[in-house]
């Protein structure tokens, strides 16, 4: 469903991506594993169109997408979940929400339907729906981008670092929430630091290093396989 | 950006006969032209200090463009016969209190907000030399006598339009000979550093601020100093020469010739007054309507300006 | 202090009144500056061509209101073809760069607006004569209805802000302009659309602004510096903060013309800039600095 094809990227002058490819088939998990400043999230900001590949393609469902605007990327089903969250400090929690539900062609009953839906899972957000995104807790914040990433009703979430910073239980909770959109036949690609989360969550693994992918293979491989984890991200 | 030194002397020669045979062979208004053309582009030239070398842009430039030209008339009017040093001095020293006091901003304050105070802070100047009637002539201005090129004690000779041009010739040549020296010492290197990099230049050890003052201070007094010649040249101040056009004008220079280049502003200035001089015989008073959209296309599509552009086809 | 009481509340109400044209022009450029990190420096120069198009129309049709109108969507739509054509390439260029090109757009537009309309000063008639008492005092009538009609317009976007899908869409857009386009928000529309409401907020003021005042083409200029003092006073990207800034400011300077000239009085303002820079520069207006 979701293809790059030796994708290269710049920011600036610097080199980042020297011909990444990676693919994600529809309903799909697949991790993306790396140390720092490999260019993980700078693979998931070229899927989005916020940089612009210079060589390579990326193609979703059969159509290239590379450097296409990112709102356009975002309608046609892909959803971003940024590392740093980035939710809208000053909205609130269902403002926050509706970004993403108005969208073409959403009737208003599929709107509160979803709304319903999302407070249902998250009911954490439910409480909070009128506080302002930036009173929220590090975890809620996190909940949040997830859910308003899932407003989009998108075939596939980019997920970056959810759980970055978080405590265990919320790591759990992140972990369910993943198996949720699994179910619902979401496909996730999962760029993360937490190895374990990320072999028990994925189907398949990329390794990358150095901004190009070293390694690929199925998740339970590298579960037996400890040696190739050692060699790549010395954990 | 150096260029092998012998070809840029030589250029460099080559212009500067042309501007001192100039009066010689062109009629009048042509000649007061070229006079112009060089008081303006060292007013250009002080700006690109700020602009071009430091990052800092001064919408308010004007002020001491203005406060020179009014400092070397209260010099001229007040002590008789008109002193050329004298109103040199008084310019200067105007220049130098306003440029102070930009100077101080200038360490507060960052990029639009500076910008917008050295506007301001001009058009302060602009409303009280436009009402205080009765020292600076209000809105009617200040008319005097040209002085004369004297040395006190030794000789005096009054200023033709040819020794007055190769006077203004003299002074901006110096200037920017001085200008340059300044820039490619280790201190202009440092100017540049903050334009490139404020917060690391910072972190290396320099004192911003101090190198900040003095780039305003230099700058401001080199306005002051174009503002004395055209005061010399016209033989009138006017609070019109406060008022933000000419800082507006002074930034055109910057950008239509080439930031960062010293040359590059005086350019500027020659290419806006030819356009707007030629210009004027098919639109009249409107020649800022095709002035304005050319300087706008250039931001966009040319914003390093005609040197800059220059240099890229040379360099191809 | 020997100035009459009368004189204090009439300078008042002026304030009042002027805050209020003040504040439409202010919350257009507040918002320009907030969703596209644009400082347009030809602002003043909409107010202007506002004015001039409600003369024509006035002129030509008699009607102030239809006038008024006329002179929002106009001046609107040239808006939105002014941003497309030549703000958009700018986007993500260093700010010193859109503050030329709108400078180097404010002199053609001033330049135009000469060519075009003469350089007479062009009065636009009230629509509203007659005077109401206040105390023992005679106030105009229609300065009254320009102080309301302007709040009535800004009340009206703060409503539109507030609620409605495209309010959500420009906070957002101004909070974080890029993950607001990666929920599938269209961004770069909404930039056209802000200008475009922007450069009809100006207009309308311009138009409000016409019959208390001469038009000529250089009273762009006022209008641009006086909001440029507002924006930073009231806090840059702050709604709420410009709106009581321009008040605040329009006040200091009607008082001020009680003790120097009016021309002078603007001096006022000057000062409240500088002083709200070097000691409180996130804004006056604005809870906490950061």
């Amino acid at each position: 469903m979701l293809t790059l094809d030796n994708v290269h990227t710049y920011y600036g002058k610097s080199h980042i991506l020297h011909g990444v490819s990676i693919e994600v088939r529809a309903g799909e998990v697949v991790g993306l594993l790396g140390r720092n400043g490999v260019g993980k999230s700078t693979t998931l900001k070229t899927v989005m169109g916020l940089v612009r590949p210079s060589e390579g393609s990326v193609t979703f469902e059969g159509r290239e997408i590379g450097g296409m605007a990112s709102h356009h990327v975002a309608h046609l089903g892909i959803a971003w979940v940024p590392e740093d969250r980035r939710i809208f400090r000053l909205l609130s929690v269902m403002e926050n929400l509706r970004t993403g539900l108005d969208r073409p062609g959403v009737t208003e009953a599929r709107r509160t339907a979803l709304l319903d839906k999302i407070y249902a899972s998250f009911p954490v957000l439910a409480e909070r729906r009128n506080q302002a995104g930036g009173t929220l807790s590090g975890g809620e914040q996190q909940m949040l981008a997830i859910a308003r990433a899932m407003m989009l009703e998108p075939k596939i979430i980019l997920l970056d670092e959810p759980t970055e910073g978080l405590m265990p239980r919320m790591v759990s909770q992140i972990r369910e929430i993943i198996e949720v959109l699994h179910r619902d036949g979401v496909a996730i690609l999962l760029v993360e630091q937490n190895v374990p989360l990320t072999l028990e969550a994925s189907e398949r693994v990329y390794i990358m290093e150095k901004g190009v992918v070293r390694h690929h293979a199925p998740a339970a491989d590298l579960q037996a396989n400890h040696a190739v984890i050692h060699q790549y991200l010395g954990v | 950006m150096r260029r092998p030194a012998t070809s840029y002397w030589i250029g460099f020669c080559v212009i500067l006969a042309l501007l001192v045979v100039a009066p010689l062979v062109l009629p009048e208004f042509w000649r007061r032209f070229v006079t112009e053309i060089l008081i303006w582009g060292l007013l250009g030239m002080s700006l690109d200090i700020l602009i071009g070398y430091t990052g800092m842009v001064s919408f308010g430039h004007s002020v001491f463009f203005g406060l020179g030209m009014y400092g070397a008339a209260a010099a001229l009017l007040a002590v008789k016969p008109a002193n050329l040093w004298l109103a040199l001095l008084s310019g200067l020293t105007a220049a130098a209190v306003v440029a102070s006091f930009v100077a101080y901003f200038a360490t507060r304050l960052r990029d639009i907000y500076f910008a917008i105070t050295t506007l301001v802070f001009s058009q302060i100047f602009y409303v009280i030399i436009f009402t205080w009637t009765e020292v600076t002539g209000g809105e009617n201005g200040l008319n005097f006598a040209r002085p004369a090129l004297s040395i006190p004690g030794l000789f005096s000779v009054p200023f033709t339009s040819e020794t007055l041009h190769w006077f203004v010739l003299a002074v901006v040549t110096v200037s920017f000979l001085i200008l340059r020296r300044v820039t490619q010492s280790p201190f202009g290197m440092v100017l540049q550093a903050i334009r490139e990099n404020e917060p690391r230049a910072r972190a290396i050890g320099y004192s911003v601020e101090r190198y900040k003052i003095v780039a305003v201070m230099l700058s401001g007094l080199f306005a002051g100093l174009a503002g004395i010649l055209y005061a010399i040249q016209n033989k009138f101040a006017a609070p019109d020469f406060v008022f933000f056009l000419i800082s507006g004008e002074a930034v055109i220079f910057n950008v239509m010739g080439g930031m960062g280049t010293l040359v590059g502003p005086i350019v500027g200035a020659a290419f806006f007054l030819l356009l707007r001089e030629g210009l004027s015989r098919y639109f009249t008073e409107y020649s800022l309507i095709p002035v304005g959209i050319i300087f706008t296309a250039m931001v966009i599509f040319m914003p390093q300006g005609l040197l800059g552009f220059a240099k890229r086809r040379l360099n191809q | 202090m020997g100035i009459p009481f009368d004189q204090i509340l009439i300078q008042t109400i002026n304030g009042l009144v002027n805050g209020m044209i003040l504040a439409l022009v202010a919350s257009g450029l507040t918002l320009i500056f907030g969703i596209m990190d644009v400082v347009n420096f030809a602002h003043g120069e909409l107010v202007m061509l506002g004015a001039f198009t409600g003369a024509t129309t006035l002129a030509v049709t008699g009607n102030f209101w239809l006038a008024l109108i006329v002179a929002t969507l106009a001046i609107a739509a040239f808006g939105a073809v002014l941003q497309v054509s030549t703000l958009r390439p700018l986007l993500g260029r260093d700010p010193l760069t859109t503050i030329l090109a709108t400078f180097g757009i404010s002199l053609v537009l001033q330049k135009y607006a000469l060519w075009q309309w003469g350089p007479s000063a062009r009065k636009l008639q009230e629509p509203i004569t007659g005077q109401f008492t206040l105390f023992y005092l005679q106030y105009p009538w229609y300065r009254i209805a320009t102080a309301l009609l302007s709040a009535a317009i800004i009340g009206a976007l703060y409503l539109f802000l507030k609620y409605g899908k495209f309010g959500i869409w420009i906070r957002a857009a101004m909070q974080d302009r890029v993950m607001a386009q990666a929920m599938g928000i269209p961004v770069p529309s909404l930039h056209i659309a802000v200008f475009a409401i922007g450069a009809g907020m100006a207009a309308a003021s311009g138009v409000l602004f016409g019959p208390l005042a001469g038009v000529t083409q250089n009273i762009g200029a006022d209008f641009t510096l006086r909001a440029f003092i507002v924006v930073v006073v009231g806090g840059m990207g702050n709604l709420g903060g410009s709106i009581l800034a321009s008040i605040f400011i329009s006040l200091l300077e009607a008082y001020a013309s009680l003790i120097v000239s009016p021309s002078q009085a603007v001096i006022v303002s000057f000062v409240a800039l500088i002083l709200t820079l070097l000691f409180r520069p996130t804004g006056l207006f604005v809870p906490t600095p950061k």
